[in-house]
Protein backbone atom coordinates (compact mmCIF):
# COMPACT_ATOMS: atom_id res chain seq x y z
CA UNK A 1 0.00 0.00 0.00
CA UNK A 2 1.42 3.31 -0.87
CA UNK A 3 1.29 6.17 1.57
CA UNK A 4 1.51 9.71 0.10
CA UNK A 5 1.51 13.53 2.12
CA UNK A 6 -1.78 15.55 1.28
CA UNK A 7 -0.69 18.62 -0.41
CA UNK A 8 -2.82 20.96 1.44
CA UNK A 9 -2.62 19.61 5.36
CA UNK A 10 0.27 16.76 5.14
CA UNK A 11 -1.66 14.25 6.46
CA UNK A 12 -0.42 10.81 5.46
CA UNK A 13 -2.62 9.54 3.42
CA UNK A 14 -2.41 5.14 3.08
CA UNK A 15 -3.89 4.45 -0.30
CA UNK A 16 -5.10 1.29 -1.71
CA UNK A 17 -3.53 -1.43 -3.99
CA UNK A 18 -5.67 -0.92 -6.47
CA UNK A 19 -5.91 2.56 -7.32
CA UNK A 20 -7.04 3.86 -10.91
CA UNK A 21 -5.77 7.08 -12.62
CA UNK A 22 -8.09 10.02 -12.00
CA UNK A 23 -9.96 8.60 -8.83
CA UNK A 24 -11.07 10.56 -6.01
CA UNK A 25 -10.22 10.71 -2.44
CA UNK A 26 -10.96 12.50 0.36
CA UNK A 27 -7.96 13.97 2.98
CA UNK A 28 -9.20 11.80 6.02
CA UNK A 29 -7.74 15.04 7.86
CA UNK A 30 -8.61 17.96 5.99
CA UNK A 31 -11.35 16.73 4.47
CA UNK A 32 -9.83 18.26 0.34
CA UNK A 33 -10.92 16.36 -2.33
CA UNK A 34 -7.88 14.72 -4.02
CA UNK A 35 -6.80 13.38 -7.33
CA UNK A 36 -4.84 10.17 -7.84
CA UNK A 37 -2.50 11.96 -11.05
CA UNK A 38 0.26 9.32 -10.95
CA UNK A 39 0.46 5.65 -10.21
CA UNK A 40 4.16 4.65 -10.94
CA UNK A 41 4.87 6.69 -8.43
CA UNK A 42 1.81 7.58 -6.58
CA UNK A 43 1.07 10.93 -6.67
CA UNK A 44 -2.38 13.20 -5.74
CA UNK A 45 -3.02 16.74 -6.09
CA UNK A 46 -5.72 18.49 -5.72
CA UNK A 47 -9.06 17.73 -7.44
CA UNK A 48 -9.67 20.19 -10.04
CA UNK A 49 -12.96 22.50 -9.62
CA UNK A 50 -16.15 21.97 -11.08
CA UNK A 51 -16.19 23.68 -14.25
CA UNK A 52 -19.22 24.91 -16.29
CA UNK A 53 -19.46 22.10 -18.71
CA UNK A 54 -18.94 19.22 -16.24
CA UNK A 55 -22.07 16.79 -15.43
CA UNK A 56 -23.84 14.37 -17.72
CA UNK B 1 -13.03 -7.82 -28.20
CA UNK B 2 -11.01 -5.11 -26.72
CA UNK B 3 -13.18 -2.16 -24.91
CA UNK B 4 -12.07 1.57 -24.02
CA UNK B 5 -13.19 3.67 -21.15
CA UNK B 6 -12.71 7.11 -21.84
CA UNK B 7 -12.78 8.52 -18.43
CA UNK B 8 -11.96 12.19 -16.56
CA UNK B 9 -12.69 10.92 -13.06
CA UNK B 10 -12.54 7.18 -11.81
CA UNK B 11 -15.96 7.61 -9.60
CA UNK B 12 -18.06 4.93 -8.56
CA UNK B 13 -19.46 4.32 -11.86
CA UNK B 14 -16.13 4.02 -13.81
CA UNK B 15 -15.31 1.29 -11.03
CA UNK B 16 -18.61 -0.47 -11.49
CA UNK B 17 -18.39 -0.34 -14.93
CA UNK B 18 -14.77 -1.78 -14.66
CA UNK B 19 -16.00 -4.19 -12.57
CA UNK B 20 -18.94 -4.92 -14.89
CA UNK B 21 -16.49 -5.67 -17.43
CA UNK B 22 -14.03 -7.56 -15.21
CA UNK B 23 -17.10 -10.46 -14.45
CA UNK B 24 -17.80 -10.94 -18.18
CA UNK B 25 -13.74 -11.55 -19.31
CA UNK B 26 -13.93 -8.47 -21.63
CA UNK B 27 -10.38 -6.98 -22.32
CA UNK B 28 -10.35 -3.62 -21.74
CA UNK B 29 -7.87 -0.20 -22.02
CA UNK B 30 -8.57 2.68 -19.77
CA UNK B 31 -8.22 6.23 -21.65
CA UNK B 32 -7.37 8.91 -19.07
CA UNK B 33 -8.89 11.98 -20.99
CA UNK B 34 -5.95 14.46 -19.22
CA UNK B 35 -3.54 13.07 -20.75
CA UNK B 36 -5.29 11.71 -23.83
CA UNK B 37 -3.19 13.17 -26.95
CA UNK B 38 -5.10 12.73 -30.07
CA UNK B 39 -3.04 12.93 -33.63
CA UNK B 40 -5.95 13.45 -36.03
CA UNK B 41 -4.43 12.06 -38.97
CA UNK B 42 -2.98 9.27 -36.70
CA UNK B 43 -5.30 6.80 -35.59
CA UNK B 44 -3.73 5.42 -32.18
CA UNK B 45 -6.67 3.27 -30.63
CA UNK B 46 -6.82 -0.38 -30.88
CA UNK B 47 -11.03 -0.76 -29.39
CA UNK B 48 -13.62 -2.73 -30.64
CA UNK B 49 -16.17 0.02 -28.48
CA UNK B 50 -15.48 3.15 -26.71
CA UNK B 51 -17.55 4.03 -24.24
CA UNK B 52 -17.35 7.73 -23.43
CA UNK B 53 -17.23 8.41 -19.68
CA UNK B 54 -15.76 12.06 -19.79
CA UNK B 55 -16.57 14.58 -16.57
CA UNK B 56 -16.52 17.43 -19.75
CA UNK B 57 -18.77 17.98 -22.49
CA UNK B 58 -16.53 19.57 -24.08
CA UNK B 59 -13.76 16.75 -23.87
CA UNK B 60 -15.96 14.06 -24.80
CA UNK B 61 -17.27 15.93 -27.78
CA UNK B 62 -13.80 16.12 -29.75
CA UNK B 63 -13.01 13.08 -28.20
CA UNK B 64 -16.34 11.64 -29.98
CA UNK B 65 -15.47 13.34 -33.07
CA UNK B 66 -11.84 12.12 -33.61
CA UNK B 67 -13.00 8.39 -32.74
CA UNK B 68 -16.12 8.41 -35.21
CA UNK B 69 -13.39 9.93 -37.43
CA UNK B 70 -10.92 7.04 -37.14
CA UNK B 71 -13.98 4.46 -37.70
CA UNK B 72 -14.08 3.58 -33.78
CA UNK B 73 -17.70 2.83 -32.71
CA UNK B 74 -18.67 5.03 -29.35
CA UNK B 75 -21.53 4.50 -26.80
CA UNK B 76 -22.41 6.91 -27.27
CA UNK B 77 -22.08 8.15 -30.71
CA UNK B 78 -21.01 11.76 -31.64
CA UNK B 79 -23.77 13.09 -33.04
CA UNK B 80 -25.97 11.74 -29.37
CA UNK B 81 -23.20 13.69 -27.36
CA UNK B 82 -23.91 16.64 -29.72
CA UNK B 83 -27.37 16.80 -29.25
CA UNK B 84 -27.98 16.01 -25.66
CA UNK B 85 -24.72 18.29 -24.15
CA UNK B 86 -26.73 21.31 -25.59
CA UNK B 87 -30.54 21.84 -24.09
CA UNK B 88 -30.91 23.85 -27.32
CA UNK B 89 -30.60 20.82 -29.23
CA UNK B 90 -32.31 18.36 -27.11
CA UNK B 91 -35.24 20.45 -27.25
CA UNK B 92 -34.98 20.75 -31.12
CA UNK B 93 -34.74 16.88 -31.54
CA UNK B 94 -37.51 16.63 -29.55
CA UNK B 95 -39.88 18.94 -31.20
CA UNK B 96 -39.03 17.62 -34.58
CA UNK B 97 -40.08 14.22 -32.96
CA UNK B 98 -43.04 15.11 -31.69
CA UNK B 99 -41.88 14.51 -28.21
CA UNK B 100 -43.92 16.29 -25.61
CA UNK B 101 -41.48 18.76 -23.41
CA UNK B 102 -42.45 22.08 -22.10
CA UNK B 103 -42.69 25.28 -24.08
CA UNK B 104 -39.32 26.82 -24.99
CA UNK B 105 -38.26 30.06 -26.66
CA UNK B 106 -35.18 31.12 -27.71
CA UNK B 107 -34.03 34.66 -27.70
CA UNK B 108 -30.75 36.56 -28.49
CA UNK B 109 -30.83 40.38 -26.39
CA UNK B 110 -32.40 41.17 -22.81
CA UNK B 111 -35.01 42.61 -24.72
CA UNK B 112 -36.57 39.69 -26.45
CA UNK B 113 -36.34 37.22 -23.74
CA UNK B 114 -37.88 39.70 -21.66
CA UNK B 115 -40.47 39.73 -24.44
CA UNK B 116 -40.04 35.43 -24.89
CA UNK B 117 -40.67 35.36 -20.72
CA UNK B 118 -43.87 37.36 -20.84
CA UNK B 119 -44.75 35.19 -23.11
CA UNK B 120 -44.31 32.96 -21.27
CA UNK B 121 -45.93 33.50 -18.13
CA UNK B 122 -44.33 33.90 -14.67
CA UNK B 123 -42.94 31.89 -13.33
CA UNK B 124 -40.27 31.27 -16.43
CA UNK B 125 -37.25 28.99 -16.14
CA UNK B 126 -33.88 30.28 -17.68
CA UNK B 127 -31.07 27.89 -18.04
CA UNK B 128 -27.47 28.16 -19.77
CA UNK B 129 -27.41 25.91 -23.26
CA UNK B 130 -24.70 23.70 -21.98
CA UNK B 131 -24.81 22.93 -18.26
CA UNK B 132 -25.53 20.01 -15.81
CA UNK B 133 -25.92 18.75 -12.32
CA UNK B 134 -28.70 21.50 -12.22
CA UNK B 135 -26.07 24.78 -12.28
CA UNK B 136 -27.60 27.90 -13.67
CA UNK B 137 -30.85 27.40 -13.26
CA UNK B 138 -33.16 29.96 -12.93
CA UNK B 139 -36.61 30.29 -12.23
CA UNK B 140 -37.85 33.95 -12.65
CA UNK B 141 -40.71 34.92 -11.28
CA UNK B 142 -41.80 38.41 -11.94
CA UNK B 143 -40.15 40.80 -14.20
CA UNK B 144 -38.25 42.63 -11.32
CA UNK B 145 -35.95 39.07 -11.64
CA UNK B 146 -36.52 38.65 -15.05
CA UNK B 147 -34.81 42.27 -15.59
CA UNK B 148 -31.71 41.26 -13.22
CA UNK B 149 -30.75 38.12 -14.54
CA UNK B 150 -30.64 38.55 -18.06
CA UNK B 151 -28.11 41.77 -17.25
CA UNK B 152 -26.44 39.42 -14.96
CA UNK B 153 -26.56 36.79 -18.03
CA UNK B 154 -25.46 39.44 -20.68
CA UNK B 155 -22.62 41.22 -18.78
CA UNK B 156 -20.98 38.42 -16.34
CA UNK B 157 -21.37 35.41 -18.89
CA UNK B 158 -19.62 34.20 -21.86
CA UNK B 159 -21.40 34.87 -25.66
CA UNK B 160 -23.30 31.28 -24.96
CA UNK B 161 -25.03 33.03 -22.32
CA UNK B 162 -26.61 35.26 -24.67
CA UNK B 163 -28.26 32.69 -25.87
CA UNK B 164 -30.99 32.92 -23.92
CA UNK B 165 -32.94 29.56 -23.74
CA UNK B 166 -36.43 30.19 -21.60
CA UNK B 167 -38.85 27.53 -20.57
CA UNK B 168 -42.28 27.79 -19.20
CA UNK B 169 -42.00 25.96 -15.18
CA UNK B 170 -43.65 23.16 -14.48
CA UNK B 171 -45.39 22.77 -11.51
CA UNK B 172 -44.38 19.18 -10.54
CA UNK B 173 -45.82 17.32 -7.60
CA UNK B 174 -41.90 18.04 -5.84
CA UNK B 175 -40.42 15.26 -7.63
CA UNK B 176 -39.39 14.63 -11.00
CA UNK B 177 -38.57 11.28 -13.05
CA UNK B 178 -35.28 9.82 -14.37
CA UNK B 179 -35.59 7.00 -17.09
CA UNK B 180 -33.02 4.94 -17.94
CA UNK B 181 -32.67 4.13 -21.56
CA UNK B 182 -29.99 1.47 -22.88
CA UNK B 183 -30.38 0.68 -26.75
CA UNK B 184 -34.19 -0.52 -27.25
CA UNK B 185 -35.08 -0.80 -23.86
CA UNK B 186 -36.30 1.42 -20.31
CA UNK B 187 -34.10 -1.26 -17.93
CA UNK B 188 -35.38 1.59 -14.67
CA UNK B 189 -36.52 4.88 -13.59
CA UNK B 190 -36.76 6.46 -10.10
CA UNK B 191 -38.20 9.57 -8.79
CA UNK B 192 -36.11 12.47 -7.55
CA UNK B 193 -37.84 13.88 -4.95
CA UNK B 194 -36.90 17.25 -3.37
CA UNK B 195 -38.12 20.41 -1.67
CA UNK B 196 -36.75 22.23 -4.13
CA UNK B 197 -37.66 22.75 -7.81
CA UNK B 198 -34.31 21.64 -8.93
CA UNK B 199 -34.41 18.10 -7.94
CA UNK B 200 -30.84 16.40 -9.67
CA UNK B 201 -29.12 14.35 -6.69
CA UNK B 202 -26.25 16.25 -7.44
CA UNK B 203 -28.13 18.57 -5.74
CA UNK B 204 -29.52 16.66 -3.33
CA UNK B 205 -32.63 15.16 -4.65
CA UNK B 206 -33.60 11.82 -3.29
CA UNK B 207 -33.83 8.42 -5.49
CA UNK B 208 -36.99 6.02 -4.94
CA UNK B 209 -37.68 3.25 -7.61
CA UNK B 210 -40.34 4.51 -10.17
CA UNK B 211 -42.41 1.69 -11.71
CA UNK B 212 -41.47 1.84 -15.56
CA UNK B 213 -45.21 2.38 -16.53
CA UNK B 214 -45.95 1.67 -20.41
CA UNK B 215 -46.48 5.58 -20.07
CA UNK B 216 -42.52 6.20 -19.01
CA UNK B 217 -41.47 3.71 -20.76
CA UNK B 218 -42.98 4.49 -24.30
CA UNK B 219 -41.80 8.42 -23.77
CA UNK B 220 -38.01 7.76 -22.43
CA UNK B 221 -37.95 5.42 -25.41
CA UNK B 222 -39.61 8.01 -27.89
CA UNK B 223 -36.72 10.79 -26.51
CA UNK B 224 -33.85 8.13 -26.91
CA UNK B 225 -34.63 7.74 -30.46
CA UNK B 226 -35.26 11.27 -30.67
CA UNK B 227 -31.60 12.30 -29.74
CA UNK B 228 -30.06 9.10 -31.83
CA UNK B 229 -30.08 6.34 -28.95
CA UNK B 230 -27.67 4.97 -27.12
CA UNK B 231 -27.29 4.60 -23.44
CA UNK B 232 -28.81 7.51 -22.00
CA UNK B 233 -30.87 8.98 -18.89
CA UNK B 234 -34.23 10.52 -19.41
CA UNK B 235 -35.49 13.16 -17.67
CA UNK B 236 -39.19 13.87 -16.91
CA UNK B 237 -41.39 16.22 -15.67
CA UNK B 238 -45.32 15.24 -14.54
CA UNK B 239 -47.65 18.23 -15.17
CA UNK B 240 -50.88 18.46 -12.91
CA UNK B 241 -53.22 17.54 -15.45
CA UNK B 242 -51.83 14.11 -15.72
CA UNK B 243 -49.00 15.12 -19.19
CA UNK B 244 -45.73 13.97 -18.99
CA UNK B 245 -43.02 15.70 -20.50
CA UNK B 246 -39.37 14.90 -21.34
CA UNK B 247 -36.77 18.19 -19.70
CA UNK B 248 -33.51 16.65 -20.84
CA UNK B 249 -31.48 13.68 -22.00
CA UNK B 250 -28.44 13.00 -20.35
CA UNK B 251 -25.83 11.38 -22.89
CA UNK B 252 -23.27 10.54 -19.61
CA UNK B 253 -25.67 9.36 -17.00
CA UNK B 254 -24.59 8.57 -13.37
CA UNK B 255 -26.37 6.12 -12.10
CA UNK B 256 -24.33 5.64 -8.20
CA UNK B 257 -27.88 6.53 -6.55
CA UNK B 258 -30.42 4.07 -8.75
CA UNK B 259 -28.95 0.68 -8.41
CA UNK B 260 -30.01 -0.02 -4.94
CA UNK B 261 -33.65 1.40 -5.66
CA UNK B 262 -34.25 -0.35 -8.44
CA UNK B 263 -32.37 -3.26 -7.97
CA UNK B 264 -31.18 -3.20 -11.98
CA UNK B 265 -27.60 -3.87 -12.72
CA UNK B 266 -27.07 -0.90 -14.54
CA UNK B 267 -24.16 -0.78 -15.29
CA UNK B 268 -23.75 -4.50 -16.16
CA UNK B 269 -26.45 -3.45 -18.93
CA UNK B 270 -23.95 -0.81 -20.09
CA UNK B 271 -21.64 -3.20 -20.37
CA UNK B 272 -23.83 -5.72 -22.57
CA UNK B 273 -25.10 -2.74 -25.07
CA UNK B 274 -21.47 -2.27 -25.46
CA UNK B 275 -20.47 -5.72 -26.68
CA UNK B 276 -23.87 -5.58 -28.98
CA UNK B 277 -22.41 -2.28 -30.14
CA UNK B 278 -18.69 -3.81 -30.60
CA UNK B 279 -20.22 -6.64 -32.43
CA UNK B 280 -22.79 -5.00 -34.31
Amino acid sequence: MAVVECPECAAAITLADDLILGEILECPDCGLELEVRGLDPVEVDLAPEEEEDWGE
Amino acid sequence: MKAGILYSRARLEEKLILQALKERGIDYELINDQQLVLDMDRPSLDCDVVLERCISHGRALAALRILKDWGIKTVNTYEVAAICGSKLETTSALVRHEVPSPRTLVAFTPESALEAIQRVGYPAVLKPAVGSWGRLLCKVNDREAAEAVLEHKKVLGSYHHSIFYIQEYIDKPQRDIRAFVVGDETICAIYRYSDHWITNTARGGRAENCPVTPQIGQLSLAAAEAVGGGVVAVDILETDDGRMLVNEVNYTMEFRNSIKPTGVDIPGKIVDYMVEVASG
